[in-house]
């Protein structure tokens, strides 16, 4: 380990404000896009199912009237 | 010679080959992204000129090649698209644009974040930077253009347009530091003759550029297959797909 104690880590040497700024940016933005991008599989198969029982609905309400 | 490509233009291969290949793609990232940030956080030694604060450059540097990159494999996708009318090109194509747009948000924000202790400033309206500023926003172009039309074939073709255009965009980004006087210093580790960089630096910042890699390969499958289901969702496979899946 290059650093003597955990406190001289997180000071990173008079410059953890710009350090753990680009770090906590990076890590927040790129754990953000994976969330969502794994979020809209979800919501893309709840409204294919959606739109599939409201076919399927239409289909038995025209069945009826005949 | 290249016949056993053939049968991946249809959507439910793709889709499938996707699935295999995410997890190894993931795992792999993890790994690598875990070993080179630790390693350049915490045990790599620290530079004689910029002190702690070069530590940026392990996310940095990978962000901005990889965006440059990124751009690339999308401008790709979208030629095949629109010369060979392949539909799941222009779906690759749009599932790419956002990861190389947080690519490079990442690549301005951290350069911003090393600049200001380094040089003084957070921006400079220098050739690099602004550069690599419009770049962003041709992704952001390509994202809205995907997103603005119902019709996909005529969002494919659109996008297409404008990220072809872009291309251009690529090469004076990579050269700026060489054809202007920029702040912005010159390639350091593309010269693999002579790389002007210690390997304790060298080796886990070669790492975070492999887990950076590995990572938008898993996103773009992500998204990819989310792009073909949305664009085949009346399909008899995709309804299979539906109703196996749990709610």
């Amino acid at each position: 380990m290059h650093f003597d104690s955990l406190s001289e880590f997180f000071a990173m040497g008079g410059y953890a404000f710009y350090v753990w700024l680009s770090y906590g940016v990076t890590f927040t933005l790129l754990i953000g896009l994976t969330v969502i991008s794994i979020r809209q599989r979800r919501n893309l198969i709840n409204e294919i199912r959606s739109k599939q029982l409201r076919e399927q609905k239409l289909k038995e309400y025209r069945k009826g009237k005949e | 010679m290249w016949k056993w490509l053939h049968p991946y233009a249809k959507p439910e291969r793709s889709y499938q080959l996707a699935t295999t290949l995410l997890p190894w793609f993931a795992i792999s990232s993890i790994f690598c992204l875990s070993i080179g940030v630790v390693w350049g956080l915490a045990f790599a030694p620290v530079d004689y000129q910029q002190g702690e604060s070069y530590r940026i450059i392990f996310i940095h540097v990978p962000a901005a090649t990889l965006s440059l990159s990124t751009y690339m494999a999308m401008a790709t996708a979208a030629l095949v698209g629109m010369v060979w009318q392949l539909k799941l090109a222009d779906a690759a194509a749009a599932a790419i644009a956002p990861i190389g747009a947080v690519l490079t948000a990442v690549a301005l924000v951290t350069g911003a974040a090393w600049g200001k202790p380094m040089w003084g400033t957070w921006w400079i309206w220098d050739a690099r930077l602004t550069t690599q500023l419009i770049l962003l926003f041709i992704y952001l172009g390509i994202i809205a253009l995907h997103s603005s039309f119902e019709d996909k074939v005529l969002a494919g073709r659109a996008a297409g347009i404008l990220t072809l255009v872009g291309v251009i965009n690529i090469p004076i980004i990579k050269y700026s530091v060489e054809w202007w006087n920029t702040l912005h210093q010159g390639a350091t580790i593309s010269k693999l003759d002579k790389p002007s960089m210690d390997s304790a630096m060298l080796i886990p910042l070669l790492i975070n550029i492999l887990g950076f890699a590995l990572m938008i390969g898993a996103l773009t499958l992500i998204r990819f297959r989310n792009e073909v289901i949305a664009r085949n969702a009346m399909r008899p496979w995709v309804k299979e797909l539906v109703a196996l899946e749990n709610k």
